[in-house]
């Protein structure tokens, strides 16, 4: 099994979930975040106090599937994601040990 | 020696032991109406010993048209503190500071007012002598139904003590702006508490009493621009530098949490500058009419400045910079209100934008000095402005004393003169009594409750629960 976590620009989102849905995948959890890499931030303007602003608002996308699944995971993503512009995001993938449902005590990919 | 917990049970204490002794002086049989000092008396048309309901004396001067418009007066002005004051300042602090920022306008009304009414009404408006007032008017004793003064001309004595009321309601809450973020609520009430009584009843003793040496002087001040934006603004300055800066200023972002909220509040104090300004001329007529019209023109003019000024020095309009502007624009046309025409009011409310655009831009910065809401920057320096430019473009047609334009040159001169008076001896006194404060309860919190947060340090809430 493989968790795949993706930072994406908010706006994205729907196009991510929608591109997820057609390849089967079940359900994901959605976070607000911060962060940069290339993108530079803004400056704001406070009467006479200016501050250089870093960080700007991104939501981080996690799925865990099973590790067949990957590659279309993958492509799906990055597709749906994609604007061809710094900021689009990144995509990492590690490896799941282990998942469970708690309604049911299921364990493995039935979990998922 | 710092015993907190002493102090300030011992200054609830004096509070309520005082609030007791106002039955006794108000029940006391009617002699002269010379108060404990010995001062003069308050000149008194008709009077009433007794708080039990008595038809007023048929001969009153009481003008209705005066007295509603008046009351109304009084109603826009506390506005002006609570809640237009809390959320200007509110909005542009941080969110983890937002209630303890309320709080000093609040608290403040509430300390105001029974100070008010127990000694400093009586400190600023009884004759006394040219300095200060007396003490006849001790728990508003001999204040009665149809009781007029000097000041009060044809309103109740009554609506003319509210009326001021909140004035000196919200001179005290603007110095909040200056310190905000990094004080003790209890350091707020004492100092708000002093600050009232020895700075604020003097100077606006010199301005309004009808006793007061300013007033004697000729000093054109119509509706407090330097008991209100001068004295608040030069405290602001001194407490600044007395307090120090915030932690991590210059170096962690500061933004303001809610810009909504200080835009509320700018319109409330907008609308409420209405009260202010037209209210004192302590009549409903011509003159209220033209301060309001005044007080319109300057306000847009010196908001539209600062918007100019910002769009081309720093290449976008910000709201919070508008919104400045308009307060900046009010603050120049107080002290001209009832004594200018329109384009004398146009001119000052583009001056008193371009200064306090200048001031809160870029003086701030240059002198280094934390002054949280620019407290200094926009009521200091605005009400300086406004100042000298009534000494200017007074009109004897508007107001009854004519200004430089109409060649009355010395005019100035006189404003000067209260503008120097009130700044030393306010500069002073803040000082002496933040000393005091500092010495006995402290001023700031210490550093880890000033990061983590006034409003649950101070007060144990958080503003917002999520």
């Amino acid at each position: 099994m493989k968790l795949v976590i993706a930072i994406i620009k908010p706006f994205k989102l729907d196009d991510v979930r929608d591109a997820l849905s057609e390849i089967g995948v079940q359900g994901l959890t959605v976070t607000e975040v911060k962060g940069f890499g290339r993108q530079k931030g803004h400056t704001e303007l406070y009467r006479g106090a200016e501050y250089v602003v870093n960080f700007l608002p991104k939501v981080k996308l996690e799925v865990a599937i099973e590790s067949e699944l990957l590659d279309k995971v993958i492509e799906a993503i990055t597709r749906s994601a994609r604007m061809g512009k710094i900021g689009d995001g990144k995509i990492f993938v590690l490896d799941l040990e282990q998942a469970i449902r708690i309604r049911t005590g299921e364990t493995g990919q039935n979990a998922l | 020696m710092r015993n907190l917990f002493l102090l300030n049970r011992l200054g609830i204490i004096a509070l309520a032991v005082l609030l007791m002794l106002a039955p006794m002086r108000a029940f006391s049989a009617e002699g002269t109406k010379t108060g404990a000092a010995g001062a003069p008396a308050v000149t008194v048309l008709a009077t009433q010993a007794s708080p039990q309901a008595v038809p007023a004396p048929a001969h009153t001067t009481i003008n209705h048209g005066d007295t509603a418009w008046m009351l109304m007066s009084t109603v826009l002005v506390l506005m002006m503190t609570i809640p237009g004051l809390a959320l200007f300042y509110g909005g542009m602090v941080r969110d983890k500071n937002v209630l303890s920022t309320v709080a000093h306008s609040f608290a403040t009304t509430c300390l105001v007012t029974l100070l008010w009414y127990i000694v400093a009404y009586s400190l600023s408006f009884t004759d006394g002598n040219a300095w200060i007032g007396g003490f006849g008017r001790l728990f508003l004793y001999g204040m009665g139904r149809a009781t007029v003064t000097h000041e009060s001309r044809a309103i109740p004595e009554s609506v003319y003590m509210s009326f001021q009321m909140t004035f000196a309601i919200i001179t005290p809450a603007l110095i909040s702006g200056s310190f905000a973020e990094r004080i003790k609520f209890s350091a707020v009430l004492w100092f708000t508490a002093l600050w009232l009584i020895f700075v604020y009843s003097p100077v606006v003793h010199w301005i309004w009493s009808t006793n007061g040496w300013l007033a004697k002087l000729g000093v054109l001040d119509f509706a407090g621009g330097t008991v209100v934006e001068v004295n608040s603004g030069v405290a602001g300055l001194v407490t600044a530098l007395v307090i120090g800066r915030r932690i991590g200023y210059k170096k962690e972002l500061m933004a303001p949490h809610n810009l909504v909220l200080t835009l509320l509040g700018a319109s409330l104090l907008w609308v409420g500058w209405f009260g202010f300004n037209a209210g004192s001329a302590v009549s409903s007529g011509g003159l209220a009419g033209m301060a309001m019209a005044n007080t319109q023109i300057a306000t847009a003019a010196a908001a539209m400045t600062w918007m100019f000024a910002e769009w081309s020095a720093r290449g976008k309009p910000s709201v919070l910079g508008m919104a400045s502007g308009a307060v900046a624009g009010a603050v120049a046309i107080t002290p001209a209100s009832g004594f200018v025409d329109p384009t004398g009011a146009l001119i000052i409310g583009l001056a008193g934008g371009a200064a306090c655009f200048w001031a809160a831009t870029y003086l701030k910065n240059m002198i280094g000095y934390d002054d949280s809401l620019d407290v200094f920057g926009v009521h200091g320096i605005g009400g300086v402005v406004g100042l000298l430019l009534t000494g200017v473009f007074a009109v004897k047609a508007i107001g009854g004393t004519a200004g430089a334009i109409e060649g009355n040159i010395g005019q100035i001169g006189k404003q000067v003169t209260a503008i120097v008076a009130v700044v030393i001896y306010d500069a002073v006194m803040t000082y002496v009594i933040l000393k005091v404060v500092d010495l006995v309860i402290g001023l700031r919190p210490s550093e880890e409750q000033e990061r983590e947060g006034l409003d649950l340090t101070q007060h144990g809430e958080r503003a917002y629960n999520e």
